[in-house]
């Protein structure tokens, strides 16, 4: 990637063009994590700003620290709390293996398609994350009420004589998530599949193998980048959703997210809605390395 | 991979697809039905676009939300195109691991936790600089462009690495500037993806509820705030008859697309 050295000018010109999208992302992106760190340790107050500040300058004293770590405390203490914390992770892990199972045989099957059909059906995966995320959310508020199509589709097949409770549950929850982030699963599945050697399946099917012990043998291992990436594409966003909790789920589906949006909006404590937000970053940070991690190999691999 | 379906993978993609679909699908089916139950059919009607075209408040939050869309995706294209051309084209700079990480953590960041922090960002500017003077359309542009600008360089970036650079070199070799060569040749090949790009931004600005919660301030609702406290309540027709308008659109942005670029392709051939 070195073409000719640059001049001085042309120096300078490359200096503008990492400095303008630099600047403004270490200030609207990168910033806000410190400050959001620095106001989870302040106290809640009445007032503009509804917190107490970190730095103040007190006469005679300078400059004096008021970090408080009892929003943290509080969170530890609190039950409430550490079950959001749970339930987003145990919904989160339960929806991005949902999916998994869903998305796979629908990537493996766009990936053996002919390839004058490939193009079309893989637009027809992506197209739904054009239309309103809510939107998309909301439409299963309407199929899974009480009165609704899905209860009545399975009144009219016999399964059951009453219609179930089926909104405001976690099923409703796992329902929505799975529906909203399939695409996400399916395309770094469909991505590793796709590339495989078809060589490698004849080789096995050579030595013996049959098409089940050739899947699981070769195909399966083959594939399993794509499965983490799509796993962690499911998982990391899911942890913190609120839309589908708020809309779909109940009072038992209490989400990290939904904690949060709580403690802003209603309770009006933003401190403690700050430290909800940075137990989320520390809980994330693992997963968010892992997918950096498989994109940067795959970036190194594909090129 | 090896081609071929057998008629067990037919079943599976067509099960997909109605799973992917379905849900859509059945959003404009009931957006004609006369009965306020939604799910109940009642015989068919178009009353509920009647009543959405007298919604105010909607349409209002409608016309600030393609306004927010709009401008945010315009600066995100800027802003992202000059992210995608350092990250590919310069090789090894100071802090590019750092900046290649805040383009790309966007993508999948919670948006609670980006709404909030940007939120209490603007809260801190303003007391120590007076600046965001309140919140509204100013500091939703701002935390739209800001999420815009990871989705360009992203779609940016893939063009730009599998472009033919010796069209660049023989106009640089010719005695072009750079900036002129960026003009004249760079931005020319890369501009659909950079189309793909804003529009992706401007629908993700349209649609965005978590963030722009948190970052907008009173009077400005946007259309998906107005959407959401609506549909709290309960299935309501009038979003069923919004979602399918806003279904046409994307089928018919979507339809227009396919149409250049078989188009374009048609040329160059």
């Amino acid at each position: 990637m070195s073409g000719p050295r640059p001049s001085p000018a042309a120096r300078g010109g490359r200096r503008i063009v990492v400095a303008l999208p630099y600047a403004w992302l270490l200030l609207f992106f990168l910033a806000p994590f410190a400050i959001i760190v620095a106001i989870s340790l302040s106290e809640t107050r009445i007032g503009i700003p509804p917190y107490t500040p970190i730095l103040e300058w007190v006469e005679g004293a300078g400059l004096s620290v008021n970090a408080k770590l009892g929003n943290y405390a509080f969170l530890a203490d609190d039950p409430l709390y550490l079950n959001a914390l749970l339930s987003s992770l145990r919904i989160a892990a339960t929806s991005a293996i949902l999916c998994l199972l869903v998305g796979y045989p629908i990537a493996y099957a766009l990936a053996r398609t002919p390839d004058r059909w490939r193009p079309q059906l893989l637009i027809a995966v992506i197209l739904p994350l054009w239309t309103s995320f809510l939107i998309r959310v909301y439409a299963w508020m309407g199929l899974l009420k009480t009165e609704g199509p899905v209860n009545e589709l399975l009144q009219a097949t016999g399964l059951i004589d009453q219609p179930l409770a089926l909104l405001h549950t976690p099923f409703a929850v796992y329902v929505g998530i799975v529906y909203s982030y399939l695409p996400f699963m399916i395309l770094p599945l469909f991505a590793a599949l796709e590339r495989q050697d078809p060589a490698l399946l004849e080789a096995a099917h050579d030595l013996g193998a049959r098409p089940v012990r050739a899947f699981l043998t070769v195909t399966l291992p083959l594939s399993l980048p794509g499965i983490f990436a799509g796993l962690l594409l499911v998982f990391i966003p899911a942890v913190g959703e609120f839309v589908i909790p708020d809309l779909l789920g109940g009072p038992e589906t209490l989400m990290l997210g939904k904690v949060l949006w709580i403690e802003f909006f209603n309770n009006r404590d933003w401190p403690l809605a700050a430290s909800v937000a940075v137990a989320m970053l520390v809980l994330l940070v693992a997963p968010l390395a892992w997918l950096e991690n498989i994109r940067v190999k795959r970036a190194e691999g594909g090129a | 991979m090896k081609r071929g379906l057998t008629p067990i993978l037919i079943a599976v993609l067509i099960s997909g697809y109605v799973f992917l679909y379905g849900p859509i699908a059945s959003l404009v089916v009931y957006s004609f039905n006369s009965s306020k139950l939604v799910t109940v059919w009642a015989g068919f009607s178009t009353k509920w676009y009647g009543e959405l075209m007298r919604n105010e408040k909607l349409l209002d939050a409608a016309g600030l939300s393609l306004g927010i869309a709009f401008v945010s995706a315009t600066l995100a294209v800027a802003l992202g195109t000059l992210a995608a051309l350092a990250l590919v084209r310069f090789g090894r700079f100071r802090g590019r691991l750092l900046f290649a990480g805040m383009t790309t953590a966007p993508l999948v960041m919670p948006e609670v936790i980006t709404g909030l922090s940007l939120l209490l960002l603007f809260v801190s500017m303003e007391q120590l600089i007076g600046w965001p003077d309140g919140r509204g359309v100013v500091t939703i542009v701002i935390a739209h462009a800001t999420f815009g600008i990871a989705y360009v360089s992203v779609v940016a970036q893939a063009r730009l690495a599998q472009l033919d650079r010796s069209i660049e070199e023989a106009a640089l070799d010719l005695g072009a500037r750079p900036v002129r060569v960026f003009f004249t040749v760079t931005l020319p090949m890369i501009a659909p993806s950079l189309a793909a790009g804003w529009l992706l931004a401007f629908t993700l600005s349209l649609d965005d509820l978590v963030i722009a919660s948190f970052v907008s301030g009173p009077g400005s609702s946007t259309l998906p705030m107005v959407v959401f406290s609506s549909a709290r309540l309960g299935v309501n027709p009038q979003i069923n008859a919004l979602a399918t308008i806003l279904l046409l659109s994307v089928a018919a942005i979507v339809v227009l697309a396919g149409w250049l670029v078989s188009r374009r392709a048609g040329k160059a051939r």
